[in-house]
């Protein structure tokens, strides 16, 4: 294992303080590390622009590197590539599901309100949108004509 | 980088206006925080508050970087004074009923989304980033926005008759979002940002189609307001910035 693999490794243990089921890596937020001399940067990318969770993440990415024993960490937010649900890994869509939240569809950033969102808890795809807006810039409410439950969709990004 | 260059100022001054639009427009959407119609009126109105103001965050970092004398976003946000804000003058007139929220929204939202179509496209990689991200969101806000203009325009008498006073009274503010200015034609001279074709016909034929389908009249132009990208701006900017600024400026530095 590089010394690089090692960092991304450590980082699988930082969780995002709004989906405390995924951790920052396999959201793709975390988009490199450099490792330079013995100081470490981490290049990160908001999920979205005004995401409150960024300066958590932050100081979460710094702590956690210094309890392993790294100095001189720092974190870049780089926009050069903007976050996209697209890279959100296969283990975290489910881990959001077993959740109660229903991942974005993959291949559908730039739309607005997909149809066919499947329902977390019944599987149902007879679901429909309540609202575009929901607890977090990241979600929106839907609710399931079978189960009558209304849950949160992942945004498709 | 040292600053003094001429591209260098042009950029600092065009992301001054990019950034003080969205930082004026989300603190206006932020005073809904609380007090829109219905719960779900709120959580959206917040919820594009914070992407505006988190656009304008990335937008003056990219400024304060580009002027290179220190400054960050929340100093340029908590020490200008009116005079040296930006943005467009649509954006700084007070809330309004929701109705006009609803259509300032949709007239800045509508313009917004072609506006950052062409940014994604610049050939400084931060500024394409940065609104590549930021197009997404305006996607949506663009969407909410014209899916109220239809149910409130073609609604009830009530709602019909409010959406259009707010048209009418916005319709003076739309001309500056399509002046030339100074800032911006550096850039496309210097090939930062390309330059889009007839971009207000674009916007006027998608905000007409969306009137007329929505029952409303396209008001006649007549006079339009000017003076927001040089600093000249309504009454209403002072009075939001006074508020805005008061406790930064109270108590320089304070942190919690």
């Amino acid at each position: 294992m590089t010394a690089r693999d090692e960092i991304f490794a450590h980082l699988t243990q930082v969780q995002d303080p709004e989906v405390p089921v995924l951790n920052v890596v396999e959201m793709g937020i975390v988009r490199d590390v450099e490792l330079v001399a013995d100081s470490v940067q981490v290049v990160i990318t908001p999920t979205y622009s005004g995401c409150p969770a960024m300066h958590v993440i932050e100081q979460r990415i710094v702590q956690t590197l210094a309890e392993k024993g790294y100095k001189n960490v720092s974190v870049k937010t780089s926009f050069a590539e903007a976050w996209t649900t697209d890279w959100m890994t296969d283990e975290a869509r489910s881990k959001l599901k077993q959740y109660g939240i229903a991942p974005p569809l993959r291949g559908s950033q730039g739309e607005v309100a997909p149809a066919g969102v499947e329902c977390p808890s019944c599987e149902s795809g007879d679901t429909e949108l309540r609202a575009e807006f929901g607890s977090t810039a990241c979600k929106s409410l839907y609710f399931c004509n079978d189960c009558r439950q209304p849950f949160e969709h992942f945004k498709c990004l | 980088m040292k600053s003094d260059t001429t591209a260098d100022r042009a950029l600092f001054e065009y992301l001054l206006q990019l950034g003080d639009d969205r930082l004026v427009l989300g603190h206006r959407l932020s005073e809904w925080c609380g007090h829109a119609p219905i719960l779900e009126e709120d959580i959206a109105l917040a919820n594009m508050a914070l992407d505006c103001i988190g656009q304008a965050n990335n937008l003056l970092s990219l400024a304060g970087e580009t002027e290179s004398r220190g400054r960050s976003a929340d100093d340029l946000t908590y020490s200008r004074d009116e005079m040296d804000y930006r943005n467009l003058t649509i954006v700084e007139l007070p809330k309004g009923d929701f109705g006009f929220t609803i259509a300032r929204q949709f007239l800045f939202s509508s313009f917004a989304v072609n506006q950052l179509k062409v940014l994604q496209q610049s050939s400084h990689a931060e500024l394409a980033g940065i609104a590549a991200k930021a197009l997404k969101e305006s996607r949506y806000h663009l969407r909410h926005s014209h899916q109220w203009v239809l149910r409130l325009g073609d609604g009830t008498e009530e709602s019909h008759r409010r959406l259009q006073q707010a048209i009418d009274d916005l319709w003076m503010y739309t001309g500056e979002l399509f002046e030339a200015n100074d800032p911006e034609d550096a850039l496309i001279a210097e090939g930062v940002i390309p330059e889009q074709p007839r971009p207000e016909s674009v916007w006027r034929k998608s905000v007409t189609d969306a009137m007329e389908e929505a029952t409303l009249t396209v008001p006649q132009d007549q006079y339009m307001i000017t003076g927001g990208r040089f600093g000249r701006h309504t009454e209403h900017l002072g009075h939001m910035l006074a508020q805005m600024q008061v406790l930064p400026r109270s108590h320089p530095g304070a942190t919690w």
